[in-house]
């Protein structure tokens, strides 16, 4: 067998908590990783996959201490290295790609500054060779015109365009192994498949190492030749992709498989109830015992070993024969399909159009009108009470935007609003009537942005409940009591503080807050996309219930599709602003009529291992949307021609309900 | 459950933080030095007119400039009057004026200063100038000014002081409350439709009340050192009162020859300025602000 490029021996880590005790947050890890070889860490917020990662470059977080074992990289142990020596490996023969690592870019330095730097510290080349090497670089992470690139600030770029930049900083210096932090949570679909596809090519051309830490399953299941799956700090499960998605042997992948919407499905994923033990929080057993469902007593009593299986895989569980028993199928029946239609409708947006360019106060003056091109134009849809639409699109698409419109946040520039019986809804939420603002509520995407951190639950909640039914002492904890129960918390959490809950427990808390208020419409932006998955499904199921119970609407907005898949009647379809495609769930899912819908959804990554992504045709730098024409019109790989240029795209019919915005004729799409 | 359950355990929370954060500035060396010498000269303020040994305006000609001994530890001054006395009640006048005119200086400038983070746009803008225009004025003159109008009463001088150092607090407040206006939990509050002055003490102020505090140690630092000098000038406390800067001022000329009647009032307020400060410090860490992103003035 071909020597060990990383290897963690009998690896536990952990810090001194307040009282003294000493809490692990990695627990005997003994991993192996080969030169050439992809192996990708999945497992909950809180499962010390970043902790197991940043611990083969010889480093931790503060507070934390190695307490047994060992890292060794290309024969060097990593904790006995000094601080040169650790210098001179990392970012060098070992590099790191964090979360967000576009951001990490120094934003007042060129992008060619910024590689000539990184290729001075740590490659050996002629310094006069640089330039060339830097063009390489840029063009191997297929960064269009490399000449142009480097002469920019990162400012200038994409996200999924300085991500490139910072892989291709990291290459600089012909890493033997590259270590990748969630490198693509919180770009959209697209853009992530590139990267991926990317990262895998250079892997194998250049027998370079990666370790790739993810909770997507599905970025996983595509670049990786082997995957760890990570529970409260220990390896529970690892083997191939194929035995890992296809029918995991522990009950926790199979739990955390199931929780996972897929496009596929329209129905809501199941739940992983509960949530991992803290560090020190395990007791002597097996660490997933109050979560597993089939949790046998030996399991309470006995801590199970890691070991092979016939199958190759290595499992820690007692009884992986009775695993095979828990049902992955999601259980909840389909949504009934509300129908839109105008009696019913509680929203009714006709040719909404909003720009965030502030019109200059001269040719205000002179009274001339802003030409500029809005951010958001031509949206026109209605939304039915109890309905739920679903509103997808890239990042930067303008669905906040969209929903800040409607809650009247941000000034729109032309288009009415129309809400139940009020024909035009005033554009600034200050000039709407009490009644209208408690109908209309929001939930954010990060709880912990939309949770003041100086208040407690019970402040939260009072928040809504005062200022629209004016209740107060008994009456109004009783309702804070019955609001916490129904997102299924309860009264023991009114005086903690966001801070002492976690991600979960907040958007439960942030859902209690908005529906507290009563409200025809829920507006969701993003609501699950800070959550794990496990959590995620327990939120989409909370919201589910809601609605059913109260028959609110929701417009839901995501770039994730399968979140939207399960939980939308209907869906729109946003590329740059502009309303691409619009009609029930099932069938803009089955039939995508439009080019960018189609692409959009063959760039999904789902846990399986035969998906093969359809991508954009050109990596094309959009920063405004075209000023008329199609507004995919720059990267529509079925571009018809000219006309795509000039003309707005016309509605075209698919089925009664069903339409798309484009000049292809419809029965030539396939 | 009661109704009013929620309403004591908030604040045995409160009182809960007060303590964790006095404990955390307790166990920095230098903020437990600072904390102590803040408190011993609280205390003494208070409780000098009962511990002094001498009567504070007594002259005794026969007593002039004695060096330090066993009757006088701190010596007497040129009219014989005896320094440590003065030395321990120079402070009471400075701290009572500044320890009212610090809260409101904290309290205007905090407001005003929320109010802008929250408007944004041109008021916050136009606003800025005038403060920073103001900031640029040499205050000592604009005090005395104010003085030799309005004379050198003690309400004039809390006034003035309390005004004129409100303007910088403006600033800090105005740009913590930038960073917590932006964030969805006041977007959500306005999306409900709260009011603005609902908004800035349910949402804000909790969130900007740290940042005061520590604005308002060095406030009341800075401010102590403006009385004393105005003092010092002769614009402030007028004799026979025993004040720091008046001390510093009467025996300064005769330093050569009794350099203990300069010495004790300078050594009193440099400790009392340099507590403030270092038990500010420790504030800051214990909060988790970072000072040196504030704005210096
Ligand atoms: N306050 C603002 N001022 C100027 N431009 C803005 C502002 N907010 C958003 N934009 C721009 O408007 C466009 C739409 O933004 P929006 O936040 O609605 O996108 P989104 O679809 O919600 O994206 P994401 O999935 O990243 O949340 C983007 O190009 C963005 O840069
Ligand atoms: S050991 Fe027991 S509790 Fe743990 S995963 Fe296996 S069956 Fe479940
Ligand atoms: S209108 Fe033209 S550019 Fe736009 S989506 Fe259709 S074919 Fe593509
Ligand atoms: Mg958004």
């Amino acid at each position: 067998m071909e020597p060990a490029l990383i290897r963690f021996d009998d690896l536990s880590v952990g810090f001194t908590s307040r009282d003294g005790r000493l809490l692990p947050v990695l627990r005997h890890i003994s991993l192996a990783i080969a030169p050439g070889e992809t192996v990708g860490l999945v497992g909950e917020s809180g499962s010390g996959k970043s902790t197991l990662a940043l611990a083969a470059m010889g480093y931790l977080k503060r507070g934390l201490k190695v307490i047994s074992g060992t890292v060794t990289f290309a024969e060097q142990h990593m904790f006995s290295l000094g601080g040169s020596e650790l210098e001179r490996i990392r970012g060098g023969k070992l590099a790191l790609i964090p979360q967000n690592s576009g951001q990490s870019l120094t934003p007042t330095l060129r992008i060619g500054a910024q590689l000539t730097e990184a290729l001075r510290l740590h490659s050996k080349l002629d310094p006069a060779q640089f330039p060339a090497r830097t063009l390489d670089l840029l063009r191997q992470v297929r960064l269009p015109d490399p000449e142009a690139i480097i002469a920019r600030f990162p400012h200038e770029l994409s996200g999924g365009q300085q991500q490139r930049v910072a892989i291709a900083m990291a290459l600089a210096g012909e890493p033997k192994a590259l270590l990748l932090d969630e490198p693509t949570t919180g770009l959209d679909v697209t853009t992530q498949a590139h990267i991926l596809d990317l990262l895998s090519d250079i892997a194998q051309k250049s027998g370079m190492a990666m370790v790739y830490v993810s909770h997507d399953l599905g970025a996983i299941a595509r670049v990786c030749q082997r995957v760890v799956v990570m529970y409260a700090g220990e390896i529970v499960l690892e083997g191939t992709p194929a035995q890992i998605f296809k029918n995991p042997t522990h009950p926790y992948a199979r739990g955390l498989l199931a929780s996972i919407p897929r496009v596929s499905n329209a129905r809501l994923p199941v739940a992983l109830e509960g949530r991992p033990p803290a560090p020190g929080e395990a007791g002597q057993g097996c660490a997933f015992a109050d979560r597993c469902p089939i949790v046998q007593p030996v399991c309470r009593l006995e801590r199970p070993e890691l070991r092979a299986i016939a199958s190759g895989e290595w499992l820690r569980c007692h009884v992986p024969e009775l695993a095979q028993g828990i049902v992955m199928e999601p259980m909840t029946a389909p949504a009934p399909v509300a129908e839109a239609s105008s009696d019913t409708a509680i929203f009714t947006l006709s040719e909404l159009a909003i720009s965030y360019h502030q019109a200059n106060w001269f040719r205000q003056l002179l009274g001339q009108a802003d030409k500029s091109t809005p951010t958001v134009k031509d949206i026109s849809l209605t939304l039915a009470r109890g309905e739920t639409l679903g509103l997808v699109g890239e990042s930067g698409s303008g669905k906040s935007t969209i929903l800040k419109a409607l809650a009247g946040l941000t000034p729109r520039q032309s288009g009415t609003i129309a809400f139940d019986a009020t024909e035009d809804l005033a554009a600034n939420v200050d000039h709407r009537q009490p009644d209208q603002r408690r109908r209309i509520q929001l939930v954010f995407q990060n709880p912990d942005e939309s949770l003041n951190p100086r208040q407690t639950v019970a402040e939260i909640l009072a928040q809504p409940l005062r200022l629209y039914f004016g209740l107060s002492g008994q009456a109004l904890r009783a309702r804070m009591v019955e609001l916490l129960i129904q997102v299924r918390l309860g009264a023991h959490y009114l005086d903690r503080l966001p801070s002492q809950m976690s991600g979960g427990e907040k958007q439960r808390v942030a859902i209690a807050r908005a529906f507290a208020a009563e409200p025809d419409v829920v507006l969701c932006d993003e609501v699950t996309s800070a959550l794990d998955v496990s959590v995620q499904a327990a939120v989409l199921t909370l919201l589910d219930r809601l609605r059913r119970e109260r028959n609110t609407a929701y417009i839901f907005v995501s770039h994730d599709l399968a979140v939207v898949r399960a939980l939308a009647d209907r869906v729109a379809v946003l590329y740059q602003g502009r309303l691409c495609e619009i009609g029930r769930a099932s069938d803009v899912y089955a039939n995508p009529a439009h080019p960018y819908t189609q692409v959009l959804l063959s760039a999904i990554l789902e846990p399986e291992l035969a998906a093969r992504p359809k991508l954009m045709a050109a990596d094309v730098q959009e920063l405004s949307p075209p000023a008329k024409g199609c507004a995919c019109q720059r990267r529509c790989p079925l571009k018809v021609g000219m006309i795509c240029e000039t003309e707005t795209p016309p509605w075209q019919t698919v089925t009664p309900g069903h339409s798309f915005a484009c000049h292809k004729p419809n029965n030539s799409m396939g | 459950m009661t109704s009013a359950a929620t309403i004591p355990e908030q604040s045995g929370g409160r009182l809960t933080k007060l303590y964790g954060v006095l404990k955390d500035i307790m166990s920095r060396p230098s903020g437990a030095i600072g904390l102590m010498l803040v408190m011993v000269h609280v205390v003494v303020a208070v409780a000098s007119p009962w511990i002094v040994p001498f009567d504070f305006k007594r002259v005794d000609v026969d007593l002039m400039l004695m060096p330090p001994d066993g009757g006088h530890w701190f010596g007497t001054d040129q009219l014989g009057r005896d320094v440590l006395t003065r030395t321990l009640m120079g402070g009471r006048e400075a701290m009572f004026v500044t320890a009212i005119a610090t809260p409101i200086a904290v309290c205007w400038g905090g407001f005003l200063g929320i109010l802008l983070g929250l408007a944004g746009g041109r008021i916050d803008d136009g606003l800025m100038r005038v403060v920073d225009a103001f900031l640029s004025l040499p205050w000592i003159l604009v005090m005395l000014l104010v003085i030799v109008i309005f004379g050198s009463s003690m309400p004039v001088l809390i006034a003035a002081l309390g005004f004129f150092y409100g303007v910088p607090v403006i600033r800090v407040a105005r740009a913590a409350a930038h960073t917590v206006v932006a964030r969805d939990f006041v977007v959500a509050a306005r999306a409900r439709g709260h009011g603005r002055l609902a908004i800035i003490r349910v949402e804000i102020l909790p969130n900007v009340l740290d940042a005061l505090m520590v604005e308002g140690a060095m406030r009341w630092s800075w401010m102590l050192l403006a009385f004393s000098s105005l003092s010092f000038l002769g614009f402030g406390v007028s004799p026979p009162t025993p004040d720091w800067g008046l001390m510093i001022a009467d025996a300064r000329s005769l330093m050569s020859v009794g350099p203990w009647a300069v010495l004790a009032p300078i050594v009193a307020l440099s400790s009392l300025i340099v507590g403030i400060n270092l038990t500010a410090d420790a504030l800051a860490k214990a909060l988790g602000i970072d000072r040196a992103q504030k704005a210096p003035v």
